[in-house]
C-alpha cells in the first residue's frame, strides 16, 4: 500500500473524482497551474485542463456563489477557500444559500454536489488569521454537512464521500498535518461514511472526543494517562454535522466520563453541543462533569500560541481531574 | 442624469475608453519630453529616496534572517518602493494610511524606526501589537498608520468610513488606502468605491497593480484593462500611473489629495508596477513565472530610476549612496540582534484587549491557565517567564500535587 501525506491523499482523492466524473470541477485562488498554496490541487489542471481546474479571481464570496450556481446546474464543484480564516466573505453564500437551497425551493433545486475544501487550525505560527477553527459557525447551520479528517487515510475516504454526498459538505482540512501526517493510503477508490464517528481506541475509564488535528494531541494525552493506569476510550467524530451522538453516548454509558477537546474558543464551541447532548442521554451514568479542553475565549495569538492551545498536558490534566472527581 | 435614447441597439465594452499611464521619469532617470518636474523640493526628494533605500535594505536583510530561521515569516516590498513611498510623500503626514501588508515603505517614510519594525517582526515585549500578529503586520497610531489585517481588502471600505469621519471632523485630512490588483476582486473593494462616491468622501484608493496575486497573474484576475476603468462605474476620478516612476506617483497622488480634500471627491489611482520578490517567504515564484520576465522588470527598478535622477540634479552622490547603504545595513543588523533577544510579551497579553476590560469568564480561564503553567513551567517557557514575577497565591497552589 502506498504511503502518502495528507496533501497527497487529498490530491489523490480529487484526481480519482475528476477521472471518474467529468462534472467534477475544482477551482479557487491559486489552485490552477500552481496547484494551490499548499499544493493540494497539483497537476490537476495539467491532467484535466483549464476548464475543470482553474484559478479564480480573489473573491471568496464569488467563489462560493459561483459554486452554488454551478452545483444547482448539476455540476459537482469542489471549491477551495485558501484558509478557513478567509471563508467569511463567503459566509452569506454558505449560510443563506448553500445550506438553504434545497429547503427553500421545496427540493426543486439543490446544491448537493458542492464540496468546499478549506485548511483550518493552528500550531503553525500563523497568528490571528492563519490559525482559526471556525467549525462552530457552520455546525449552527442546518443544511450543511461539516467533515474533518484526522489523517491521510481518512482524508481520502471522507473527501471522496463528501464529493459524492447528495448534500453540500464543508470539508475542513487540518493544515498542521498536511505534510506532518503520513500513512498508508490505498491507491484505489474508497469512501468512509459521513456522520459516523470512529472509536480509535477502546477503553473503560474515560471517553475522549475530538476531531481533525486534535486527535493527535488527544493521543499524546492518552499515552500519559495510560502510564498512570487510566484506561481511555478515544473517539474521532470525523463528522460534526451531522454528528454521531449514538457512538459517543454508548461510550459514556460505559465509562461514565467525557473529555471533549477542540482548538476553537470555549464559548459557543462545538464541545458545548456535545456536552449538552451527552448529559441529556447519560445523566444518571456520569461519574464526573463533562470536561471541555479548548482554546481560550480570545482571538488566536501568535507568540503565546503554545500557551493558548489545548495541548496534551491540558488534556491529560482534564483526564486526571475527571477520573479523580 | 437625462436619459439619452438611441433607436438602434449598440453594445459598449469599455474598449472605447483608453486610460493612459502617467509617467514623468524614463527608466534612465530622465524627464520625458512634455513632462514637468513636480513641485518636489530637495529635502523631500531626499527623504523619499532614503525611505525607499531603507525599505529595500530592510527587506533584503529580513528575508535573509527568515532564511536563517531567525524569523518565522517575511514579505518584501521590493520593486514597489516608488509606488508606496511616492504616494505617502504626497500626503500630509497626519493623513491616514490604511495599507494591505506590503507597504512598509510608507511607515519608513513617516519615520517608523528600525527598532519599531524589529519589535513587531520578532513579536517581543515592545511590539505595539503585543506579539499577536504575524511579522509585517505593523501599526502606528502616532504615524497615522492603521494596524494591518491579513484578510484582503477589508481595509478598503474601512478607509471610506474613516475618511467620512475626517470630512465630518473638518480638519482637512484624508485617508489613502493601499491594496493590490488581486484584492480589488473582493466585494469589499466595490462596496468601498461606491459608498465613497455616493457620500462624497475624501479617500484615495491606491491600487498597486504588481501583476500577481500570489501565483495568479493579472490576466487571470480580470478581463478588463486593469483596475482603473472601474472608476467610471462609480463616477470617480481616476488616474493610471507608472508605479516605478516616483515622480509620477508623487504628482498623481498630490493632485488626487487636492481633489479629495478640497472637493470631497474620492480618487482611484492605479500604479502599474511589479512584485519583484516572491509573494512571501513561504512562496516560490519559479512555479508560475519566468526568470526572463523578472529580469525585464529588474531593469525598471524604481530605486535605480530615482537615484539616477537625484544624481543628475546633484541632490545625491555616489559616496552618499555607499555610505547610506552601509549605515542602514549596520543599523538593521544591530537592531535585529537587540530585538530578537528581548522578552516575549507578558502572559496576560493573551487576554487583554479582547474587550476594553477582561471579562470575569475570561479571567477564570486565565487563572486556570496560570495554575497549569505553574505545574508544567518547562512546557511553556514563554508563559512561565513572565509568571515568575507573579506572587503565588493560596488559591493558585490549591489542588496541586
Amino acid at each position: 500500500m502506498p504511503t502518502m501525506n495528507m496533501l497527497q491523499a487529498i490530491n489523490n482523492a480529487l484526481d480519482i473524482a475528476m477521472a471518474e466524473d467529468e462534472k467534477v470541477i475544482c477551482f479557487g485562488e491559486d489552485v490552477g497551474i500552481f496547484g494551490g498554496v499548499f499544493r493540494a490541487t497539483s497537476h490537476l489542471q495539467e491532467k484535466y485542463g483549464k476548464a475543470r481546474c482553474f484559478n479564480t479571481p480573489l473573491v471568496e464570496q464569488g467563489i462560493i456563489g459561483f459554486a452554488n450556481g454551478l452545483a444547482a446546474q448539476g455540476s459537482v464543484p469542489v471549491a477551495e477557500i485558501q484558509f478557513a480564516d478567509y471563508i467569511f466573505p463567503a459566509f452569506d453564500q454558505i449560510v443563506n444559500e448553500t445550506a438553504k437551497f434545497r429547503y427553500r425551493s421545496g427540493d426543486l433545486f439543490n446544491v448537493g454536489g458542492l464540496t468546499i475544501r478549506t485548511p483550518y487550525g493552528g500550531g503553525i505560527a500563523g497568528g490571528l488569521y492563519h490559525s482559526q477553527s471556525p467549525e462552530a459557525y457552520f455546525t449552527h447551520t442546518p443544511g450543511l454537512k461539516v467533515v474533518v479528517p484526522r489523517n491521510p487515510y481518512q482524508a481520502k475516504g471522507l473527501l471522496l464521500a463528501a464529493i459524492r454526498d447528495p448534500d453540500p459538505v464543508l470539508f475542513l482540512e487540518p493544515k498542521r498535518l498536511y505534510r506532518a501526517a503520513v500513512g498508508d493510503v490505498p491507491e484505489e477508490d474508497y469512501q468512509l461514511p459521513i456522520g459516523e464517528a470512529e472509536i480509535t481506541k477502546e477503553g473503560t475509564d474515560v471517553t475522549l472526543v475530538g476531531w481533525g488535528a486534535q486527535m493527535e494531541v488527544i493521543g499524546k494525552a492518552v499515552e500519559l494517562a495510560e502510564e498512570q493506569g487510566i484506561n481511555c476510550e478515544v473517539i474521532d467524530l470525523r463528522s460534526l454535522l451531522p454528528w454521531d451522538a449514538d457512538t459517543v453516548a454508548e461510550s459514556v454509558l460505559k465509562t461514565g466520563r467525557l473529555v471533549v477537546s477542540h482548538e476553537a474558543p470555549l464559548t459557543g464551541g462545538f464541545a458545548g453541543e456535545i456536552a449538552a447532548t451527552i448529559q441529556e442521554r447519560c445523566f444518571l451514568y456520569l461519574e464526573s462533569p463533562i470536561a471541555r479542553v479548548t482554546g481560550l475565549d480570545t482571538p488566536f495569538p501568535l507568540v503565546l500560541e503554545k500557551e493558548y492551545l489545548p495541548d496534551h498536558l491540558k488534556i491529560f490534566e482534564a483526564i486526571r481531574e475527571s477520573v479523580n472527581f | 442624469m437625462m436619459t439619452q435614447y438611441a433607436h438602434q441597439p449598440a453594445f459598449l465594452t469599455g474598449d472605447e475608453f483608453s486610460i493612459p499611464t502617467f509617467s514623468v521619469l524614463s527608466p534612465d532617470g530622465e524627464l520625458y519630453s512634455g513632462a514637468d518636474t513636480p513641485p518636489l523640493e530637495q529635502a523631500r526628494a531626499r527623504r523619499i529616496y532614503h525611505a525607499m533605500l531603507a525599505t529595500r535594505i530592510l527587506d533584503e536583510r529580513m528575508l535573509a534572517a527568515q532564511r536563517q530561521g531567525r524569523l518565522s515569516f517575511y514579505m518584501q516590498c521590493t520593486g514597489e518602493e516608488a509606488a508606496v513611498v511616492g504616494a505617502t510623500a504626497a500626503l500630509d503626514d497626519a493623513d491616514m494610511i490604511m495599507a494591505q501588508y506590503r507597504e512598509q515603505g510608507a511607515l519608513m517614510y513617516r519615520g517608523f524606526s528600525i527598532d519599531e519594525f524589529m519589535n513587531q517582526l520578532f513579536g517581543n515585549e515592545l511590539d505595539y501589537g503585543k506579539g499577536r500578529q504575524m511579522p509585517i503586520h505593523y501599526g502606528s497610531r502616532k504615524l497615522h498608520y492603521m494596524t494591518i489585517s491579513s484578510p484582503l481588502a477589508t481595509q478598503i471600505p474601512q478607509a471610506t468610513g474613516y475618511a467620512y469621519g475626517q470630512k465630518m471632523a473638518g480638519k482637512g485630512h484624508c485617508t489613502l488606502t493601499f491594496f493590490g490588483e488581486g484584492a480589488a476582486s473582493e466585494g469589499d473593494f466595490h462596496a468601498a468605491l461606491n459608498m465613497a462616491s455616493v457620500h462624497h468622501v475624501p479617500v484615495i484608493f491606491f491600487c498597486r497593480n504588481n501583476g500577481y496575486a500570489i501565483s495568479t497573474p493579472a490576466v487571470e484576475q480580470f478581463a478588463a484593462d486593469g483596475i482603473a476603468p472601474r472608476a467610471f462605474g462609480y463616477r470617480m476620478h481616476v488616474i493610471r500611473v507608472d508605479g516605478n516612476d516616483v515622480l509620477a506617483v508623487y504628482e498623481a497622488t498630490r493632485q488626487a489629495r487636492e481633489i479629495a480634500v478640497e472637493r470631497n471627491q474620492p480618487v482611484l489611482i492605479e500604479a502599474m508596477t511589479y512584485r519583484l520578490a516572491a509573494h512571501s517567504s513561504s512562496d516560490d515564484p519559479s512555479g508560475y513565472r519566468s526568470k526572463d520576465e523578472e529580469e525585464a522588470w529588474r531593469i525598471k527598478d524604481p530605486l535605480l530610476r530615482m537615484q539616477k535622477w537625484l544624481l543628475a540634479k546633484g541632490w545625491w552622490s555616489e559616496e552618499e549612496e555607499t555610505r547610506e547603504q552601509e549605515t542602514l545595513r549596520r543599523e538593521v543588523l544591530g537592531t535585529m540582534k537587540r530585538a530578537e533577544k528581548r522578552s516575549p510579551p507578558p502572559l496576560d497579553s493573551l487576554i487583554s484587549d479582547v474587550y476594553a476590560d477582561v471579562t470575569p469568564a475570561l479571567q477564570r480561564q486565565f487563572d486556570q491557565l496560570k495554575r497549569h503553567i505553574r505545574r508544567y513551567p518547562d512546557a511553556y517557557p514563554r508563559g512561565a517567564q513572565s509568571l515568575d514575577l507573579d506572587v503565588r497565591t493560596d488559591t493558585d497552589t490549591q489542588g496541586e500535587a
